[in-house]
């Protein structure tokens, strides 16, 4: 068969046009020697001020724009040091604070930064009362009474609380990125009707930290521009660039190719195809998320305790861990990530068929269980649930899987409308008490009451003595009392709560070699950019 | 069935054609306007049937009942649903499409952001399918059995039953990661698109265009890098559509008398295909364009989610997944603009190909 004359020259096109293709001008570039470049799914940002902020990809944008009066060591994880305070003092009754504030720093804008800027800052999460604003006022505040609680006294801050608490809980709280100090000034120039900056804050950034917002794109990219004069020393990269790569495999041809430098949502899958590559390393390390089962206390017969043991041991800790969830999570049976004060590391469930059964019988199901579980719907939870599923199938409870999208999952659980449901909870602040007062506290746990908040509340769990026990918790001024007291918390909650506390998960950050010490915050998910070199 | 060369007709035009091309325009315009409305109503009433509750999308998992029951009054959920429906229509009227849950940003402003992402990749796709497709159609349709018209079948059914997520996978790490011919997943490099965020005045959002009005050339040529691979994937799907269609509308042409007549009198081959059949083909092909290119306006998902292209695919499915009924209603009302945009846009050429519809 011959080609016609017009065909052979349309086939020479179509080659030449292809070699065009394949000619070296569209070869990957380096990524630029002042420019940190980073893949990650950045499409949870919903607002940037930080009285809003309240995930993962925000807080890290605003941990890098905004200080705080006390922070946590990057390099250390889990101890303080100060922010825009010089030093911080707590009165002999514990229930007032004072910050003397830094001389001589000042906000990007130029400002210098004042006692009023830090009162400003509080106060207004408070008086925005944003999803966040728990954080400051489980300490009493309330829009009221706020401008009387924090106040500035020329370069002194003044917060006073409204009960005794442990003070590393108060100065944990003051880490968190709500508490981030706003330049008042610019903010205010921007306010519309009374907004305290809301509106311009979402989009815009006003602070004192080692980066200045340049370009923000929704579910798209974000520019970080150094400012000089840092006052920790400039930042060692001019520019931190993220773009929103949703998907792992490309990230992590992305980071092959050298056109990223740094992928922070790899798949455990993707990690293991990095692992031959001589340019590219993989850092794990632990985050704060924990998976749990919770199971409906006003459904019979999730409410009967035998039951409750019973799938404490049929869920295959182990069997995940090596399969499903391998390299994404460990077993962690308390309900504190590791690396946090009163953490509990041993796990005495495993999965053991027979001896749930044994439970089921003697609850008086000889004859086993049937239940629902909702689930969202994204592929690795459907996996866990699945291996779940399987699991408590052999012992006798015949699970019925209920996928939806979020949010859906999340309003059946908090109109306690669940039967049984995988979830999984991050700690909103670097205290004990942030896990603690959800899982284990419920002063209340009437329809009425509506702590949808609370995750006891939210699964219809009274936590009984447990509720107390909290309480005294958070007040002890003995850090070592207080450890042992959250250790004994979590034994009780693990073998008798209406939850199943499974995993925590594993971060897997994977850089190009040339990249240096990018610090990214372990449980308290708070990323450093401005030690990082290339 | 015969056809024929149309006599011209046309006759002296009576003096009601102003009023009666008025009545048209109008009765069209009426038409639109009730298809938008239908449109809306049904997406609307499904947003508000599925059992997602979107204030929880707002406010996230922490937030207490006050604050639950601020965002939904903020939200304006808290009115009847038919006083909804009529806020929003009356604010969309006016170019106000609401604010998107998920970005906190206007949709009008969203849409304006991802849609060129989109209009970009799907037009170049489309050029590639018509490139393509419509040869290897005619091809096919003059060799009917013989092995050019089996290799197009089979491209064709490749096309159909290749998962398009797996394809461009398979194509990144051929063309990108191991040939390194195609510039990777984003719609520039790091370094280009820094640049374009920083230095580039956005005219029209399509990253070519835009740096092509500003003389920036490496940056041009970096960008066409990046939109070979993706456009060349959807291209495929729609390079599959149109040469099917092509070759059965020739198929059905050149069996016609005419053809027959052109070639008893000597005309050479390729013109009897490649001008006379051809050209009666266009006017049922342009319709086959029309609709893949406004399949493909709707923005693909998962092309644009392998290709990290953030286009209105992307945009419109994670707003359903978060229950964010704005930015779907929004979607919507674009996609549904682009449908009957390109409907009117064919009508056009249908003019343009066949004198017998002027």
């Amino acid at each position: 068969m011959t080609f016609e004359p017009t065909f052979r020259t349309a086939g020479l096109a179509l080659a030449a046009a292809l070699m065009l293709g394949a000619s070296p001008t569209v070869l990957a570039a380096a990524t630029p020697a002042d420019t940190l470049v980073l893949a990650d799914g950045i499409d949870d940002i919903v607002s940037l001020d930080p009285a809003e902020a309240f995930e993962f990809s925000g807080i890290d944008l605003l941990n890098n724009t905004y200080d705080s009066l006390i922070e946590l060591d990057p390099l250390k994880p889990g101890e303080l040091i100060p922010g825009l305070a010089e030093s911080w003092d707590v009165s002999e009754d514990g229930m007032t604070f004072t910050f003397k504030m830094k001389s001589g720093i000042t906000f990007a804008s130029g400002n210098p930064v004042r006692a009023e800027d830090a009162a400003w800052s509080l106060q207004r999460v408070v008086k925005l009362d944003k999803t966040p604003a728990f954080i400051l006022t489980q300490f009493g505040f309330t829009p009221d009474n706020v401008d009387d609680l924090i106040k500035a006294d020329g370069d002194m801050l003044t917060i006073t609380i409204d009960k005794k608490f442990a003070p590393s809980m108060f100065y944990n709280c003051m880490t968190a990125v709500v508490a981030s100090i706003i330049d008042k000034e610019t903010a205010m120039a921007n306010e519309v009707n009374g907004d305290f900056g809301y509106e311009w804050l979402k989009t815009n950034t006003a602070g004192t930290g080692a980066y200045v917002l340049r370009s923000y794109k929704p579910q798209d990219s974000y520019i970080l521009e150094a400012r000089p004069g840092y006052w920790r020393g400039d930042a060692k990269l001019k520019r931190v660039f993220m773009r929103h790569v949703p998907e792992g495999s490309a990230q992590r041809l992305l980071l092959e190719k050298g056109d990223i430098d740094v992928a922070r949502g790899l798949t455990p899958t993707d990690v293991q195809g990095l692992a031959g590559s001589p340019d590219v390393s993989v850092d794990a390390d632990m985050e704060g998320y924990i998976y749990y089962l919770a199971a409906n206390q006003k459904v019979e017969p999730l409410n009967n305790p035998k039951v409750l043991e019973a799938i404490r041991y049929l869920v295959d800790y182990e069997g995940m861990v090596n399969t499903v969830l391998k390299d994404k999570m460990i077993v962690q049976q308390g309900f504190l990530p590791r690396g946090y004060l009163g953490e509990v590391t041993d796990t005495p469930y495993a999965l053991d068929v027979e001896k749930a059964k044994a439970l089921l019988a003697e609850a008086g199901f000889p004859n086993g269980i049937e239940v629902t579980m909702s689930v969202r719907n994204d592929p690795l939870r459907m996996e866990m649930a699945q291996a779940i599923q399987n699991t408590l199938g052999q012992g006798g409870i015949k699970v019925t899987l209920k996928p939806g999208a979020g949010a859906e999952v999340l309003g059946d659980y908090r109109a306690r409308n669940h039967e049984l449901t995988l979830q999984s909870w991050g700690p909103d602040y670097p205290d004990p008490h942030t896990n603690a007062s959800t899982f284990a506290w419920n002063p209340n746990n009437s329809d009425d009451a509506k702590l949808t908040g609370v995750l006891a509340w939210r699964t219809a769990w009274d936590a009984g003595e447990m509720t107390a026990m909290v309480d005294a918790a958070v007040v002890e001024r003995d850090s070592e009392k207080r450890r042992v007291m959250y250790e004994d918390i979590q034994k009780l909650h693990r073998d008798t709560s209406a939850f199943v506390t499974m995993f925590q998960e594993i971060g897997l950050t994977a850089r190009r070699n040339n990249v240096a010490n990018l610090h990214t915050g372990g449980t308290t998910d708070q990323v450093t950019y401005w030690y990082v070199t290339k | 069935m015969t056809r024929m060369t149309a006599p011209d007709i046309s006759s002296p035009r009576p003096p009601s054609q102003i009023a009666r091309r008025f009545k048209r325009v109008a009765s069209v315009v009426l038409a639109l306007f009730a298809t938008f409305l239908g449109l809306l109503l049904v997406t609307f009433i499904i947003g508000r049937v599925v059992p997602i509750d979107p204030v929880l999308a707002v406010i996230g998992e922490r937030a207490s009942q006050a604050q639950y029951e601020a965002a939904r009054e903020a939200l304006g959920l808290d009115k009847p649903m038919w006083q909804q429906f009529g806020i929003y229509v009356w604010n969309a009227l006016q170019g106000d499409l609401g604010q998107s849950l998920l970005t906190r940003r206007p949709v009008a402003e969203d849409i304006a952001r991802v849609f060129p992402a989109t209009l970009e990749l799907a037009t170049i796709a489309t050029i590639f399918g018509i490139l393509a497709g419509i040869p290897a159609g005619v091809l096919a349709a003059t060799r009917p059995g013989s092995w050019i018209d089996q290799l197009v079948r089979l491209i064709g059914l490749m096309g159909y039953s290749m998962p398009v997520f797996w394809l461009g996978l398979m194509g990144l790490l051929l063309f990108y990661g191991m040939l390194g011919w195609v510039g990777g997943p984003g719609r520039l490099d790091a370094v280009h698109e820094m640049m374009f965020e920083l230095e580039v005045r956005r005219v029209t959002g399509m990253i070519l265009i835009d740096t092509a009005l500003a003389g920036q050339w490496e940056m041009f040529r970096n960008a066409v890098s990046h939109i070979i691979l993706p456009a060349g994937v959807l291209g495929y799907y729609s390079m599959a559509y149109i040469s099917r269609m092509t070759r059965s509308f020739m198929m059905n042409e050149l069996s016609q008398e005419y053809i027959t007549t052109a070639r008893v009198k000597g005309m050479p081959e390729w013109r009897v295909v490649w001008v006379h059949a051809l050209k009666n083909v266009m006017v049922p092909l342009i319709t086959v364009i029309a609709l893949s290119y406004a399949n493909l306006l709707e923005g693909s998902v998962l092309t644009e989610t392998v290709f990290a292209w953030p286009g209105l695919g992307l945009y419109i499915t994670n707003a359903l997944f978060s229950a964010d009924m704005p930015a779907v209603l929004g979607g919507t009302v674009v996609v549904g603009l682009v449908f009957v945009g390109l409907n009117m846009f064919s009508d056009v050429l249908y003019r343009l190909v066949d004198p017998r519809a002027k």
